[in-house]
């Protein structure tokens, strides 16, 4: 039946398009070239979605809800620098395909890959980790003058400054059926071992009990007033919230607010992107048949391959530099 | 067994021994390109874009149908509440399950709310766009610009299958736990945020999810076939098809393929933020403070905004109003230039029109939100660009109708059902300005009157263009025309059904009929009584819409093997498409392509015939 319907058509192979390495005259492109660029138009889109939701839950949020000063500047700012630098080492790469210098550009491109893995590897193994270890717990503003000691509205007040809410730092204790008991356990444990305390467990059950971050134990101080570029250890101190007087509690998950939904939305969807990169050159770089091996036969193809690539590269590149600007220091 | 390697791709082959029953029908040209594949790799996972626009205009229509027959159901609710579906009721009963359908066959609040839900995101997302952009395009996109295939031919087919994995996804869903999704083709949160939650512990099986599951597959499916209709629009231009001599049709795709490419990724963005809402208990479009019922199993921390996800939804969602529709103006130009034997009026005014439509269409889409307590400020510049848009609309249909004027005008089937497109898109039209009006909309907002408007524009609007198109390349496809006079029973049926319909529609509105009104509750004598009686009528108009399209399924069908023969241009058509032997081969042309002319040179003074090809030489 099928053949009545189209006697000629169907082939599995592809049909010989024009212009697939060489440029078309009249537009000075080739195919994959412009569809690079279409595709990043759609991805300016999609970041661009994400980047104005965050605009968006930012100016909507209350006083006080939007978290500040909870990520790592340092490792964020090298973690920046690193993909900079493999932005350029993939332009070097090119380039020395282009000048038909084979083990240059295996060289830069290896660079290039390890600079993605770097970053990934530290996005992995600790920024992200360290978040689902670090709690918060939003008082109720009702609640609040109960746990002023902790969270210095008073002197935030005085100073014109937004209020705080939110009390944070390690989960010694939770209340009883808390689907964060196990880890308020481990941490009370960690705890009684580095400092031969034994007082982070209450008896009540309704307690949570929070190793306290520098800025709230001391809301006070001056010194908590800005951010700071070096993080601080957690102070020794310690909070005890009653349950009933907890709005929200949550380790620093996407649940956590819409500031933490937000960073692991956009971090995560940029990650992948950079997952995606590094199997692309990977891909590139390795001696097979799309890859270097392609330059036996064609090297001007696997040169074009390398400028989409890293087209793409440069792309993800300049979402993380909007990243880190609005996560880590704003 | 021979096992060859294909040109481009360096992909190997592995082909079947050849078939004598093949070389049989593989007589006269195209012999060059002679490889022998097994069924599934001709069919099924095709890289030809003829084949993948058929698979996604057949899965267009099977879905149009599907939306359609969900329609049936409802309409019936409507018109007699509670009263058991006649005859497929018991069917349904056990299709869908109890969410959906009481024991006695009678759909269910929830029943209505799904297919309300289901109707309009398969008509939109399953059935129009694969259909009219995807299907129409793939096919003709090509041929019109004189190429061999798509720019991407592998992407293409793996847009096909984004699109196929969502809609087996989509369906699936009908068969979770609690059934589909619930919140309207528009999931707008809260609501959305929290249907279907907790379902069996199962925060990834349930109807909400499943629908976001697929529309991401489905929009990745849309970004990947329209940077695909750009590239080839612009790079594989035949020699000599400068910008002004493309078709018209081409235009509409490429601004249509730019409305996708730019609109669709930020409803990508909000379904993954829904996502995450739903399944990781994010917050993004959850209110601070919201309290819903008692044995919520679900807690947020709040502060998120369901306004976020109306202007990201909406700022896809305009836009693709014009997707619906701007290709099916390409279609009905392409159709009317055709058959009234004349060059279109004003081509490039139309093609300038259609430039500012798509721009504008991106800064009109809060007046969809005009609800939500906006500023006057905010609605007044929505106010503006919406009634702004209207001047390239009117241009468009302007054109199109002053191409009519003074043609001797051939009716055949795809004529017909391009000039009822004219009055039926303007009817859709113009009864949207009232709604372009803050202060109106306070009134007409989420009435019949909507509905009414937004399916005058799609159903005997697009729908008729898109028809007018399956009349109009059916033949370059099959080799085949189909039967007129099943298309003249298809269209009559069609134009004056499909009116009783939608018409009363702005009667119910204008009296305040709530578009989600299940059985309208113990108060609905009193609200709506004076025009109650309408649902009857549009409910036997609907049934007869149904039957009406018997003729064209078994024309369809049938004319595959028993519709008259034809021969490479059987329209005497002037644009490249029916330069091709009947049907395209695999790589389109059997000569080197040059184009010479414009895209409508009919009945030039002094011609031989009243059409010259755009290929012929001067």
């Amino acid at each position: 039946m099928f053949s009545r319907i189209f006697k000629y058509l169907p082939f599995f192979s592809d049909a010989e398009v024009p212009y697939t390495v060489a440029a078309r005259p009249d537009t000075g492109l080739y195919n994959a070239k412009l569809g690079i660029w279409l595709f990043l138009a759609s991805e300016v889109m999609l970041f661009g979605g994400l980047f104005s939701a965050y605009i968006f839950l930012r100016i909507g949020a209350e006083p006080g809800y939007w978290p500040s000063g909870l990520l790592n500047v340092p490792v964020g700012t090298a973690n920046t620098a690193v993909l900079i630098a493999s932005s350029v080492t993939v332009v070097l790469a090119w380039a020395a395909l282009k000048m038909r210098q084979l083990a240059k550009y295996k060289f830069y491109m290896a660079i290039t890959i390890l600079c993605g893995v770097f970053f990934l590897a530290v996005k992995l193994s600790y920024e992200w980790p360290a978040k689902f270890n670090h709690f918060g717990v939003f008082v109720r503003q009702s609640a609040a003058s109960k746990y002023d000691e902790f969270l210095g509205n008073k002197h935030l007040s005085e100073t014109g400054q937004a209020p705080r809410w939110e009390i944070s730092g390690h989960l010694l204790d939770a209340p009883k059926g808390s689907p964060y008991a196990d880890q308020a356990h481990h941490n009370a444990e960690h705890f009684a071992h580095e400092t031969h305390r034994h007082d982070a467990v209450t008896e009540a059950d309704d307690d949570y009990v929070i190793q306290l971050d520098p800025v709230n134990a001391d809301p006070d101080s001056k010194e908590n007033d800005r951010p700071h570029f070096l993080p601080r250890p957690l102070s020794s101190k310690l909070a005890v919230i009653k349950a009933a007087d907890v709005e929200s509690a949550s380790t620093f998950a996407p649940r956590h607010s819409t500031y933490f939904a937000t960073y692991f939305l956009i971090t995560g969807l940029h990650g992948l992107h950079v997952l995606g990169g590094i199997l692309v050159f990977l891909y590139l770089w390795l001696p097979i048949k799309g890859g270097t091996k392609l330059y036996q036969s064609n090297p001007e193809h696997l040169a074009n391959r390398v400028e989409i690539a890293g087209l793409f590269w440069h792309f993800v590149d300049l979402v993380w530099i909007f990243v880190f600007p609005i996560f880590y220091l704003l | 067994m021979a096992t060859t390697a294909s040109s481009t791709s360096g992909s190997h082959v592995a082909g079947t021994p050849h078939d004598a029953h093949h070389d049989a029908h593989h007589g006269g040209h195209d012999d060059h390109h002679h490889h022998e594949l097994d069924f599934i790799q001709k069919w099924v996972f095709s890289t030809d874009h003829k084949v993948i626009g058929c698979q996604y205009a057949f899965c267009g229509l099977a879905f149009l149908f599907l939306g359609f027959l969900m329609m049936l159901v409802m309409r019936w609710q409507l018109a007699n509440p509670g009263i058991p579906v006649p005859v497929v009721g018991n069917f349904l009963r056990g299709a869908f399950g109890p969410v959906v359908m009481t024991d006695a066959g009678a759909l269910t609040a929830s029943g209505y709310n799904v297919f309300g839900a289901m109707h309009g995101t398969i008509m939109v997302f399953f059935g129009i766009v694969p259909l009219a952009v995807a299907g129409f395009g793939n096919i003709v996109v090509p041929l019109q610009v004189g190429a061999p295939d798509m720019c991407y031919p592998k992407l293409n087919m793996a847009s096909f299958w984004c699109f196929f994995t969502s809609g087996v996804l989509m369906m699936g869903s009908f068969f979770v736990p609690g059934s589909a999704a619930k919140s309207g083709w528009t999931a707008y949160p809260p609501l959305s945020g929290i249907a279907d939650l907790p379902v069996d512990s199962s925060v990834w099986l349930n109807g909400q999810t499943v629908w976001l599951l697929a529309m991401v597959f489905n929009i990745t499916g849309s970004l990947l076939g329209s940077i695909n209709f750009i590239s080839t629009i612009i790079q594989l231009r035949a020699p000599g098809l400068t910008w002004m001599r493309l078709p018209f049709f081409v235009w509409a795709q490429f601004v249509t393929a730019f409305l996708l490419v730019l609109a669709f990724p930020p409803l990508e963005a909000a379904s993954f933020m829904q996502l995450t809402d739903r399944v990781f208990g994010t917050s993004f479009f959850m209110p601070t403070g919201l309290v819903v019922g008692q044995a919520l199993g679900q807690s947020w921390s709040g502060g998120g905004s369901p306004i976020l996800w109306q202007h990201l939804f909406w700022f896809l969602a305009h836009p693709e109003v014009y997707v619906l529709i701007l290709p099916a103006i390409g279609i009905v130009a392409e159709v009317v230039a055709n058959n009234t034997r004349k060059p279109l009026y004003g081509y490039k005014a139309m093609v300038y029109a259609i430039f500012l439509l798509g721009f504008l269409s991106f800064i009109v889409w809060a007046h969809h939100m005009y609800m939500t307590g906006m500023g006057a400020k905010v609605a007044a510049f929505f106010q503006i660009t919406t009634i702004m848009i209207s001047v390239p609309s009117v241009i468009l249909l302007t054109a199109l109708l002053l191409s009519l004027w003074g043609g001797s005008i051939r009716f055949n089937s795809p004529m017909l059902f391009a000039t009822a497109f004219l009055p039926m898109f303007g009817i859709g039209g113009l009864t949207g300005i009232p709604l372009a009006f803050n202060a109106v909309d306070l009134f007409l907002h989420d009435t019949y009157y909507v509905i009414g408007h937004f399916h005058y524009v799609v159903a005997p609007g697009t729908i008729f263009g898109l028809f007018a198109g399956v009349y109009y390349w059916y033949p370059k496809i099959t080799g085949r025309k189909l039967s007129e006079f099943l298309g003249r029973i298809h269209f009559w049926g069609s134009l004056i059904t499909i009116n009783g319909i939608f018409f009363p529609m702005f009667i119910q509105g204008m009296a305040g009929v709530h578009r989600r009104w299940y059985d309208g509750g113990v108060t609905y004598e009193q609200l709506a009584g004076p025009v109650l009686h309408w649902n009857k009528f549009m409910t036997v108009s609907a049934g007869l819409l149904a039957l009406f399209q018997l003729p064209f399924i078994w024309n369809f069908f049938t004319s595959i093997w028993f519709g008259e023969k034809v021969g490479r241009n059987p329209w005497n058509s002037t644009t490249i498409e029916w330069d091709t032997p009947t049907p395209p081969p695999h790589g389109n042309f059997d000569k080197p392509v040059e184009v010479f002319r414009g895209p409508y040179e009919y009945s030039v003074p002094g011609a031989a015939a009243d059409f010259i090809p755009q290929t012929q030489r001067p």
